[in-house]
């Protein structure tokens, strides 16, 4: 394996890990402020859906981004709504949200667009482009220009022109979302108030602090960010909806999440690894080792697999938030 | 005449149709000490609730410093200059201290400059009133003790001058305790107002200036504490005449029910809980056995009750029961005369969800006249259990009420109700009286002691010493799994027991010491404590 398919892998790690990534910071909000969320994948979905049909019939991405992040955070507020107004069961909250999320989004897109419950694919305006940094074009077809002499080259600059540069606008906010959530949680007030509403509602209640209205700002942090992780779904990784599209992207999040111990670099470090997983499973079809051939559906079945071992024995001590799951009442 | 720190007029309050409150009046004077008692459910912690802005009250007004506030929740509360530490620790357990102290009361956005103002005002605080605290701790790696210290700074720093205290001393050990009183005497004296809720006597003779007693909701005196005495409280507080010596004959026992021989146990982390424990117990009398919590007292009771498994011979009646083998459960135990109310009645006592009569039934259900074959005959436990209740004076008497919607004192006289009335040759009962009602205490006590003149062998574990020395015809003390010795009641003292509990074996010479620091006249009623 020569350095220039390491980083091709890396590269489509790192654009693999984004949808991941947005959606285990989405759900590291909501939990942290003790509001479990099953229902990333749901909102997902939506979010991928209507920032494609957006973007289809206004030809401007932009605009399909906010449809987007707007569906996911009107999902959000009904979770909100179940979960802390209404005190109900968030794990039947996010259910319902998934569930919703999964018919909804073939049902209307059948509808608009009679096309089997997809959108048509996007294209120019509609879609993200990958921005180029300054100097990577050239450092590519110096490159290529190398090779092309025989000169054999090292490779090292696509670190640059492959890996770093050349991914959609998406990528880059959610990697800068990383540090921005640690500063969020561990240096300002809101994410101490936060973080203590998701251990011990009742010390925020007592010292003053409105316990609802610090979870519903969480859930709807979380509805932006699994917004902006379903619109790069469709309109950044992709081009256009199609049915079920998270495949599952939700779930593996939230195995990210209890990896991470729901800590934000961790949480990178947790999406880049579940990215690599699948970077490599669609990379290597089959892979013939020691003589065997290593059947394509079980590379494909590997991240998964993985998700399950890695949560089964290599997470040790994942302490959940201790308030997390339950509605708050008040008591002495 | 100076204004009140805080007058409560009128102030009532329902919850659906219980009225937790009735018309209170109160003033508390500034720079006291003020104590409101009463028994569980009596009114107390939801009026101070009310004046922290926790609950908001039906009818009436609070005045603060003289002047009529509005109190429509704790940021009301906490801006009137009031400040609560409630009975469980409102803390964030994986926080520092820092940042509890700070949560709510942050001076910007950015935390930085809050946490560093904290840490020198907190630095100032621990000087001033021994309020020492690491302020880079965890919280859940520090005891009760600091951590309720970390609940008076949280006050404190949020320029708190009048700090309520909902039973505080329920978790603190006894050096805890005096501890907090010296630092509630020093706040006192810088100025501060203290009310401090609580039910026991002893606490209210020791540190307060004022004393306010409630019963069933309703505020009916308050008293200067010089004035009054324990006896007169608790009369103030039940009702009616308490006793708060248990009123007993001299045992005279017969054969010996339970033997017990070389008894060890090794729990499932291989520690050895029991390490050889000979002890007996006779028919008509109580063995008590004293000791500080987590000394082996637990396990005898377990491995006695067929909970947990032991070696070493254990005859009742002069049989000898098996204590390793598939038949040593509680069942076989029943079978045996033996009966059992154990240490924590949520945990082995009580199913909660299930009604009381479900509850009374646990452990005998197979028995006439609750079953005939496999059948069981819900009406005639139903039956069994109203009569029980009544007999036991258990409160509401309603057998389809769920267990964990009695309070403490009737739930334990419902399993109380179970064991006893099966007329059993051994009472196994652990911690009779934990968060059990003055009033309660005194009737529990009572069938103890009336089963015992009926002949009964009564084995009785208690951390409570004062329950221990008042309730035991013997006292064995237990320390690290052994025995550390026997005692009659009448040749001991406290302090003798208590150099036992703590392992020293030296108190067996010369003359009892008397226990340092026990104020004469309130150091003994039994009753007092016992409700912790």
């Amino acid at each position: 394996m020569d350095l220039l398919t390491v980083f091709q892998i890396l590269d489509s790690t790192i654009r693999l890990a984004t949808p991941l990534l947005l959606a285990c910071l989405a759900g590291l909000f909501s939990e942290r402020a003790g509001v479990f969320d099953i229902g990333l994948e749901g909102k997902m979905l939506i979010a991928a859906f209507f920032s494609a049909a957006i973007a289809y019939t206004t030809g401007n991405v932009w605009l399909g981004l906010l449809a987007g992040v707007a569906a996911s955070m009107v999902f959000a507020l009904i979770h909100a709504i179940a979960s802390i107004t209404f005190r109900g069961d968030q794990l039947i909250s996010g259910v319902a949200i998934n569930f919703l999320a999964a018919g909804l989004t073939v049902l209307i897109a059948q509808d608009w667009f009679a096309q089997g419950g997809r959108t048509p694919s996007l294209s120019g305006d509609g879609r993200f482009e990958p921005i180029t940094f300054p100097g990577a074009d050239e450092l590519r077809s110096g490159f290529r220009q190398a090779r092309a002499d025989d000169l054999e080259p090292s490779g090292l600059s696509a670190l640059y022109w492959d890996v770093i540069s050349g991914h959609t606008i998406l990528v880059y906010v959610a990697i800068l979302a990383v540090p921005l959530t640690w500063w969020i949680l561990f240096r300002t007030r809101f994410g101490l108030r936060l973080r203590a509403v998701g251990e011990n509602p009742g010390a925020v209640d007592t010292a003053g602090i409105s316990v609802v209205r610090l979870r519903y700002a969480a859930v709807l942090i979380c509805g932006l960010l699994t917004g902006l992780a379903g619109a790069y779904l469709a309109t950044g990784f992709n081009a256009g909806f199609t049915k079920d599209m998270t495949a599952g992207r939700g779930f593996i999040a939230l195995a990210a999440l209890i990896f991470a111990k729901w800590r934000p670099f961790y949480a990178l470090g947790a999406c880049l690894l579940f990215g690599l997983l699948q970077a490599v499973e669609g990379r290597f079809q089959s892979i013939g080792l020691f003589g065997f051939e290593i059947p394509s559906q079980f590379m494909q079945a590997l991240p998964y697999i993985l998700t399950v071992v890695i949560l089964a024995g290599f997470v040790g001590k994942a302490i959940p938030p201790r308030a997390g799951g339950a509605p708050y009442v008040k008591e002495r | 005449m100076t204004e009140p720190a805080i007058e409560l007029r009128g102030i009532s309050k329902a919850f659906g149709p219980v009225q937790a409150n009735r018309d209170i009046d109160l003033k508390v004077m500034p720079g006291t000490i003020h104590g409101i008692i009463g028994e569980n459910g009596a009114g107390k912690s939801t009026l101070m609730s009310i004046l922290y802005g926790f609950y908001k009250a039906d009818r009436g007004t609070i005045l603060i410093k003289g002047r009529e506030t509005a109190i429509p929740d704790s940021q009301a509360a906490i801006a009137a200059g009031i400040g609560m530490v409630f009975q469980h620790f409102k803390l964030v357990q994986n926080f520092t201290v820092l940042e509890n102290v700070v949560l709510g009361a942050e001076e910007g956005a950015m935390l930085r400059p809050s946490l560093a103002k904290a840490r020198r005002l907190l630095r100032e605080l621990a000087d001033e009133y021994e309020l020492e605290v690491d302020p880079d701790e965890t919280v859940e790696n520090l005891s009760v003790g600091h951590q309720q210290r970390v609940e008076i700074l949280k006050a404190l720093y949020r320029q708190a001058d009048i700090l309520i205290l909902d039973e505080p001393t329920g978790v603190l050990t006894p050096a805890e305790a005096d501890h907090l009183f010296r630092i509630l005497r020093g706040l006192r004296d810088e100025g501060k107002t203290i009310i401090l809720i609580t039910h026991k006597l002893r606490e209210i003779m020791d540190v307060t200036d004022t004393v306010s007693v409630m019963r069933r909701g309703e505020m009916l005196d308050t008293v200067g504490t010089a004035d009054t005495s324990p006896e007169d409280l608790a009369e103030r507080m039940v009702g009616r005449k308490v006793l708060l010596r248990v009123d007993k004959r001299p045992a005279s026992p017969g054969a010996p029910v339970l033997e017990v021989e070389g008894l060890r146990v090794v729990d499932a982390d291989g520690v050895e809980r029991l390490r050889g424990i000979d002890l007996q117990v006779r028919a008509g009398e109580i063995l008590g056995v004293a000791g500080v919590a987590g000394n082996g007292q637990s396990a005898l009771l377990e491995v006695l009750g067929g909970i947990s498994k032991a070696t070493g011979t254990v005859r009742v009646n002069g049989e000898g029961i098996d204590l390793s083998g598939t038949r040593s459960d509680g069942r076989t135990r029943r079978a045996r005369g033996i009966a059992h109310v154990p240490e924590d009645r949520h945990r082995l006592g009580l199913i909660l969800d299930f009604a009381a009569w479900e509850n009374t039934a646990f452990g005998y259900h197979d028995k006439a006249p609750y079953s005939s074959g496999a059948m069981m005959d819900h009406k005639a436990m139903r039956e069994d259990t109203a009569a029980k209740m009544e007999r036991f004076d258990v409160r509401p008497p309603d057998p389809n009420l769920p267990a964990k919607s009695f309070s403490g004192g009737n739930q334990q006289k419902i399993v109380l109700a179970r064991e006893i009335e099966r007329n059993p040759d051994l009472l196994l009962i652990g911690q009779p009286t934990r968060g059990v009602d003055i009033g309660a205490i005194e009737f529990i006590h009572q069938r103890i002691v009336e089963l015992r003149d009926a002949g009964k062998a009564i084995l009785l574990v208690s951390v409570e010493l004062d329950e221990i020395m008042s309730l035991s015809d013997r006292i064995a003390v237990m320390f690290d799994g052994r025995i550390m010795g026997e005692r009659l009641p009448a040749e001991t003292s406290e302090g003798e027991l208590g150099l036992l509990m703590a392992g020293m074996d030296g108190a067996a010479e010369g003359a009892p010491a008397p226990k340092a620091g026990d104020p004469p006249g309130t150091g003994a009623d039994p009753l007092a404590e016992g409700a912790a």
